[in-house]
């Protein structure tokens, strides 16, 4: 008993940073009030733009209003244009909570919906057929009048005015495909689909205006078709990996690769608006960011965004200081001097946390850092990171720890009932089980209207998560402790009190323990999916890497994630040969 | 906690708070109840006892007395029927129908802890407890009972069946031979000093010489004890050279009880001229 105790001791001294706690209470209104504080700690991965209001640039907001809560979809484009309302906000004084790099469009619009995020940028297209679930339609105007219109009556959303350029889907292949089969026109493609393997985002396989829709336009049936994400998905391309990809049309890697887009010669693909989707609740609170975020109607064009989304996934650069050039740029924000990032203390946070252009930034020539080895680049790009990489594992230890402590409170004595339970223990265990097949992100959706966005859903389900390997490994191991033991120590006159506190219970020591190290390391690498809900942690920056396709930005989450994974698996199984009795053996 | 080298009793000081059972008057076996019955009473008596587990009948109303000090064998195949008849007496096992008496009193009269507590048990695997050290399981009972003196009545068990306690008091089970194994659990039903011990297949699992090693040294001991010994076994020259009297089972039911020498004699039926026949008795 008391190394049981023992056991939870150190579970529980893990939590060593003791960062702040989230809410007890998984109540919605709770958790919004309670996020921002958790954030400062924070920094958001995508943009290396601090998301503490004490560190934010501009004035300081004039009013206690909480701040806008403005999310984006994990791909650049989205991250780009919310980052652009996000600072064009700021300069109006008016605070920001960034959620950038929401799951997909469930995740996002459910977020929206549920009231958990305030705006984030969409697609009329996407609306329509994703959302809505409706037939296609070419007249780009007439689909926005009916999106938003539909929008507002069904879920009291917002469309602000469209922002001015056109986004649609790009079929590409590599340029010699196009040359040797003489490819112009997706007729020509389907022609010859036969010959070829297609890669394509999930999204454009199970969306009807993507593959489905394609199929029955153009007769299209590629030899195979490859499920990849948006970051693999040129690559692979490029290395001949699959012949032909889907993209965007304003997407920024279709030049720097040197693809040939198909034309659309039956018009399959209309070309859909993008625009700001707000919230109807706070369309009606807050006048003021409604007024600031209406300044960007109508005056992006493809060719610009083509060009951020270049810089943003091709160059590298920052999201932050591509947002705030496209602001100078328009003629919104006025650059305050920033070119030299000196004078603004926001601005060399910025600088130093981006990493990329920090050797830029202080005069050196940046073939220097392209000399050296990628090891030594990457080692380097960490120490720059360090405070927010340290941050990230922080708040992925807390999620874990969270997570895993309430699993524990829960699961152990429920596994110790079941046990006195003589049926239906196995029924519940199984039952508790079925969650384990959930996929992660699925669950994660699912919570949303009841628990919204951010770091109480991501605890929520690490716990369910995490309740089937302690449950089961203490309803076996308690059960199954040598039964002779248990039987000769009954037989001589110990109560069954007793009997669990001084046979049963040391004896499943290790068992249990043996179930939280497994429900621990899941939790460390599925808690790298919170960041798809805004829970932080380091899926952070390999969300938001997958988006930018930023390989460093990736390794930055995965080799911690990874290594914290190691790091909890070796402790725990020290753990689990402490709390094993004398006289009993572990392996 | 196994690793603590002290007495139980003063590991465990509150040992009687959370046991519920340490609060009754228990009712052992050597304080005369008032209406204490004759000396002749037989310490163990079953009398038409049945036990069912779904269409399976254990026992098929089963008599049998066992007279104090004597020893008496349970023999027969496995399913029997022995070992459950052997588990009536100390409430492991609860009749369907019959009487179960210990000590002249019911079975179902006692609190069943108490009652445990009271009698001696040796099972076939020893059942040491493999997280305690020898010392701590062969002073169990006498922990559980709450006596201040467990550890010297560990003690003295352990020099009763060969194992000097500052040798083998400290180390684990598992650091023992098998043989040692079951003299620690024949220690460890015996500290007590029961009046009754029940052994199911005590040497079953041990080799050829360790086994008669271990008989004769058991059979000294209950001998020099005159504890009243119920022992179940498949092995015909084990209840021929320890038992008073040997019953034999079959099938659940029971058919003949008698001295070895009766049952060589008079054999009630060929199932048992059958079984001495085969163990090379007869």
């Amino acid at each position: 008993m008391r190394r049981v105790g023992l056991l939870i001791v150190v579970v529980v001294g893990v939590a060593w940073a003791a960062p702040p706690r989230p809410p007890s209470e998984p109540a919605v209104t709770l958790a919004r009030e309670a996020l921002p504080a958790l954030d400062t700690a924070t920094p958001d991965a995508a943009t290396g733009q601090p998301t503490s209001p004490a560190r934010q640039p501009g004035p300081a907001p004039q009013d206690d209003r909480p701040p806008v809560i403005i999310a984006s979809k994990p791909f650049a484009e989205s991250y780009v244009l919310a980052e652009i309302f996000a600072q064009l906000l700021e300069a109006g004084g008016i605070a920001v909570d960034r959620r950038f790099g929401l799951g997909a469009t469930e995740i996002a619009f459910g977020a929206l919906r549920a009231g958990a995020i305030d705006i984030y940028p969409e697609y009329t297209g996407t609306a329509l057929a994703a959302i809505l679930g409706e037939e296609m339609q070419a007249d780009a105007e007439a689909v926005y009048r009916h999106v938003a219109g539909t929008f507002r009556e069904r879920w009291d959303a917002r469309w602000l005015a469209p922002l001015g350029f056109e986004n649609t889907y790009a079929i590409a292949v590599r340029r010699e495909t196009a040359e040797e089969l003489g490819l112009t026109t997706l007729s020509d493609l389907a022609r010859e689909a036969g010959g070829l393997r297609a890669g394509f985002t999930p999204d454009f396989i199970g969306r009807s205006d993507g593959l489905p829709g394609l199929r029955a336009a153009y007769g299209f049936e590629a030899a195979e078709v490859l499920p990849l994400l948006q970051a693999v998905k040129y690559e692979a391309l490029v290395e001949s990996g699959v012949d032909v990809i889907d993209g965007y049309s304003t997407d920024g890697l279709i030049a720097r690769y040197d693809l040939v887009v198909l034309e659309d010669d039956r018009g399959f693909f209309p070309p859909y608006e993008a625009a700001g989707l707000v919230n109807g609740d706070f369309w009606g609170r807050r006048p003021d960011a409604i007024a600031a975020l209406s300044e960007l109607s109508g005056l992006l064009d493809e060719e610009r965004v083509r060009e951020w989304n270049r810089r943003a996934e091709s160059d590298g650069d920052p999201v932050a200081e591509i947002a705030r050039d496209a602001l100078a740029e328009l003629g919104l924000v006025v650059a305050d001097g920033g070119e030299t990032g000196e004078s603004d203390p926001a601005e060399s946070a910025v600088a130093r946390e981006s990493g990329r252009n920090s050797a830029a930034a202080a005069g050196s020539a940046p073939t220097a850092e392209s000399a050296r080895s990628p090891v030594v680049g990457f080692a380097s790009y960490m120490w720059q990171n360090r405070t927010d990489i340290l941050g990230h594992a922080r708040r992925h230890i807390v999620l874990v720890i969270i997570s895993l402590a309430a699993a524990a409170l829960l699961a152990i004595p429920a596994g110790l009932m079941l046990v006195r339970v003589a049926g239906g223990a196995e029924g519940v265990i199984r039952a508790i089980g079925l969650v384990q097949t959930i996929p992660s992100l699925a669950l994660l959706a699912f919570m949303i209207p009841a628990l919204g966005i951010g770091v109480v859903p991501a605890v929520f389900a690490l716990f369910l998560y995490s309740l089937f390997p302690i449950l089961r490994n203490t309803y076996t191991g308690v059960r199954d402790a040598n039964p002779a033991a248990v039987d000769a120590a009954r037989a001589l006159g110990m109560t069954p009190a007793q009997l669990l506190r001084h046979v049963r219970l040391p004896l499943a020591a290790p068992v249990i323990m043996a179930g939280l190290r497994t429900a621990a390391v899941i939790n460390v690498g599925t808690a790298t999916i919170a960041a798809f809900i805004g829970a932080g942690g380091l899926g952070d920056p390999i969300v938001a890497g997958l988006a930018l396709s930023d390989t460093r930005m990736i390794l930055s989450g995965a080799i911690p994630a990874a290594a914290l994974a190691l790091l909890v698996d070796g402790a725990l199984g020290l753990a689990e040969k402490r709390v094993a009795p004398g006289g009993v053996a572990v392996e | 906690m196994g690793r603590d080298s002290r007495a139980p009793s003063e590991r465990e000081p509150s040992a009687n708070l959370d046991d519920p059972a340490a609060h009754f008057d228990e009712p052992a076996l050597d304080e005369p109840a008032p209406d204490e019955p004759a000396l002749d009473e037989p310490a163990l008596r079953a009398y038409e006892v049945v036990k069912r587990y779904g269409a399976t009948i254990a026992l098929d109303r089963v008599s049998l007395d066992v007279a104090r000090g004597s020893c008496v064998a349970l023999v027969g195949e496995s399913g029997s029927g022995k070992t459950t008849l052997l588990r009536c007496f100390n409430a492991m096992v609860r009749p369907d129908a019959g009487f179960v008496d210990v000590g002249g009193r019911p079975v179902s009269s006692f609190d069943p802890v108490a009652l445990r507590r009271a009698i001696g048990y040796v099972q076939q695997e020893g059942g040491l407890l493999p997280h305690w050290s020898v010392l701590r399981n062969v002073a169990l009972v006498p922990w559980l009972r709450g006596e201040e003196d467990a550890e010297e009545q560990a003690r003295a068990a352990l020099d009763r069946v060969g194992l000097p306690p500052a040798r083998f008091g400290d180390r684990w089970p598992r650091d023992l031979s098998g043989g040692q194994r079951q003299r620690v659990a024949i220690a460890r039903a015996l500290a007590g000093s029961p009046e009754i011990i029940l052994l199911d297949e005590p040497f079953g699992a041990l080799d050829a010489i360790t086994r008669s090693e271990l008989r004769r040294s058991f059979h000294n001991l209950r001998a020099g004890m005159g504890v009243t010994s119920l022992l179940v076994t498949h092995d015909l020259h084990e209840a021929v050279e320890l038992a008073d009297e040997i019953a034999v089972m079959k099938g659940g039911a029971l058919m003949q009880v008698g001295r070895p020498e009766e049952l060589l004699s008079t054999p009630a039926d060929g199932y048992v001229e059958e079984l001495l026949k085969r163990a090379g008795i007869g």
